[in-house]
């Protein structure tokens, strides 16, 4: 053996269908011992399904899984070194939230003792000392949440699956258990696979970010690699807010605009196709026509809307060809247009990416 | 004084009002709800409270020697009776055959409502319409279906010959009134089952298999505990009325083996002691009371 590190979880043309309905497509992919890994996708992308055939609740029809080396593809849920927690949590109503936790291990049937401190530690980790005897109707969204945690975390899995845990959550709440979800994480050191629907969730607390759609891995990388440079249309557009210009490739670092115009972008794909030109709203500049700073790129076209965020605005320009959205900080004193005024878009070469259309 | 100045006061008094106010609106719901439901009581207090009422009189009394009965004289002599051997086993046989026909009704439904409870919607009534079935044709008629194949010359008589177990009948036995029984009242079994099984969150099985938890232990700490009403429902469902159970052992069961509900139309009837009858009645009567308010307070309060 060389000295490589054994993936946590390792994936090889991993194939569920349902029926006629393939599910998920063909997907290869390493996730790292100790890695926060986010699945990340649409409803219906196959996030979930790939989480349940990690977890053992689903089983691959073809392609192979490993969990640190060993083939797991066929073996049952209860013989995985691997927890989940469930969407919906799925505590067990007609116990207390110490008998919640202790659930795995008196099936693993570890001692007594051990298992009364184990539990005791977990509820500690997840701040619920002293709800030990509730039941989880008792509980709010959030310490339910803890529960699923703990009752997972307790069991010292190699892997702890999580699928949207932070779903049933208002916002709130959301953004705090994100950044303690993440904590927890470093404290623990176990692997983390999320599943999520939530863009800025997984950018937020993932180390490493797969996005997928239609039972398809499209792209996996961490998150200012997706975010910066999406592989294609569809990344793009999940990842955040995103304007999209018609494009064909000219050169290996030239792209012409739907509107004849040739710029400057990097981009391998052979001369002809067709492209779009990735230009983020917060990184696009806003003048009046005639005032566009030399070296950067513009685009003219007329004010449609504009949105007021309270600490930023948004503009929406039209264009003949295209529509944009341009971000700008809320500053005093900053150029603030009026509805249907004609404005120049512009943009610095390192603002924008090319993508596969 | 003025309006104005009013207006604080006046809102004080509005606030302090609407608890008033909410309970004279609970009373007149309450008497509405009585209203509606005199029909239902007038009917229950005429035809069953008023006839229970008589029996309890009756098992009181003493039976004189044409066969009617003195009303005069009241004491607990048919209560005695009951002490006596021959109606002691009958008792005991009928709660032992019960107990018997709940036992397998609960083993074999419980697989079956789970499985009708984890189908799609659309099979999962074609399913429950199944089980409902056999009420479209008269029980007295299953009964005597059942003697047909138990029979001499039956299916079962015939199976067991042509496997060369020799010629067993079935038929007039008791393990034929059990047979009869659990056929009868299944459904009563799988229903209330389904119906607790339906509700439980299916994550929960695969949260208890995900926690180390093999198929067995999930069934016996997850499915079982939360499927309890239902499995109490049931089991008096189907307890309550295998004890009291008439017609199938007359159709079924022999000589041998008289139930408690046989035995009570024989006294009514043939013997012609309505004490005894009564007082046994009663007795039936006490037990299902029991068994209904051991549901009420276990499982009935979580349906």
């Amino acid at each position: 053996m060389s000295g490589e590190p054994i993936p946590a979880v390792k994936l090889t043309g991993i194939t569920k269908r349902f029926g006629d309905v393939v599910a998920v497509d063909d997907i290869g992919l390493e996730i790292a011992d100790g890695e926060f890994f986010a699945l990340l996708g649409p409803s219906g992308c196959g996030k979930t399904t790939t989480l349940r055939m990690i977890a053992g609740l689903e089983f691959p029809t073809e392609g192979s899984l490993k969990i640190f080396g060993n083939e797991a593809g066929t073996l049952p849920a209860n013989k995985r070194p691997v927890n989940t927690v469930f969407q919906d949590y799925a505590l067990f109503p007609h116990m207390t939230v110490e008998a919640n936790v202790a659930f795995g291990l008196k099936m693993q049937r570890v001692p007594k003792n051990e298992i009364a401190s184990r539990v005791q530690e977990a509820i500690g980790l997840v701040r619920l000392e002293g709800m030990g005897q509730r039941r989880s109707q008792q509980l709010s969204g959030g310490q339910r949440q803890r529960v699923a945690l703990a009752r997972a975390l307790v069991n010292r899995p190699k892997v702890l699956l999580l699928d949207e845990p932070l779903g049933a959550l208002d916002l709130k709440l959301r953004q705090e258990m994100q950044s303690e979800l993440k904590a927890l994480q470093r404290e623990v050191g176990i692997t983390f696979v999320f599943v999520t629907h939530d863009q800025e969730e997984a950018l937020t607390m993932a180390d490493r970010i797969g996005v997928m759609n239609q039972g398809e891995l499209l792209q996996v990388g961490s998150p200012a690699e997706i975010y910066e440079h999406p592989v294609n249309r569809f990344v793009a557009n999940f990842i955040g807010q995103t304007n999209l210009l018609d494009a064909s490739v000219v050169s290996n670092d030239k792209v012409c605009l739907a509107n004849g115009e040739h710029i400057p972008g990097h981009c391998d794909l052979p001369v002809g196709t067709r492209v779009a030109v990735c230009l983020r709203p917060e990184r696009a500049e806003m003048y009046p026509p005639a005032k566009v700073p030399d070296g950067q790129r513009s685009v003219t076209g007329r004010l449609e809307s504009v949105t007021y965020l309270g600490n930023a605005l948004v503009y929406t320009v039209v264009l003949d060809w295209a529509r944009l959205e341009v971000r700008r900080e809320n500053q005093p004193g900053g150029y603030r247009p009026h509805v249907g005024e004609e404005v120049a878009v512009s943009w610095t070469d390192k603002a924008i990416s090319v993508v596969r259309a | 004084m003025t309006v104005v100045a009013d207006r604080p006061n006046g809102l004080e008094k509005a606030d302090a009002a609407t608890p008033e106010f909410e309970k004279a609106a609970n009373r007149a719901a309450s008497r509405r709800g009585f209203l509606l439901s005199l029909p239902a009581y007038t009917y229950l207090v005429l035809f069953f409270a008023v006839p229970l009422g008589i029996v309890m009189i009756y098992s009181f009394a003493t039976r004189n020697r044409f066969g009617g009965t003195d009303l005069s004289g009241w004491n607990l002599d048919a209560y005695r009776k009951l002490g006596e051997p021959i109606v002691r086993d009958i008792l005991f046989r009928s709660l032992w055959l019960a107990a018997l026909t709940t036992l397998i009704c609960l083993v074999v439904a419980y697989p079956f409502a789970y499985f009708i409870a984890t189908r799609t919607p659309v099979i999962r009534n074609l399913m429950l319409v199944f089980v409902m079935i056999p009420f479209w044709t008269n029980f007295l008629v299953r009964n005597y279906a059942w003697r047909v194949l138990l029979g001499n010359d039956g299916l079962f008589t015939n199976i067991s010959e042509a496997l060369g177990l020799g010629e067993r009948e079935l038929l007039f036995t008791t393990s034929a009134v059990v047979i009869g029984l659990v056929y009868g009242f299944l459904p009563f079994m799988v229903l209330p089952l389904y119906a607790s099984i339906e509700r439980i969150d299916l994550s929960l099985i695969e949260a208890s298999r995900d926690l180390y938890a093999s198929g067995f232990q999930t069934l016996r700490r997850v499915l079982l505990p939360l499927s309890m009403p239902g499995v109490i429902a049931g089991s008096i469902l189907v307890f309550v009325p295998s004890l009291g159970a008439y017609v199938t052992p007359e159709i079924l069961g022999g000589a041998k083996t008289t139930l408690l509900g046989s035995y009570i139309v024989t006294q009514f009837l043939t013997a012609r002691n309505w004490p005894v009858g009564a007082s046994l009645s009663f007795v039936l009567m006490t037990i299902m009371l029991i068994a209904t308010l051991v549901y009420f307070r276990t499982g009935g309060r979580n349906l």
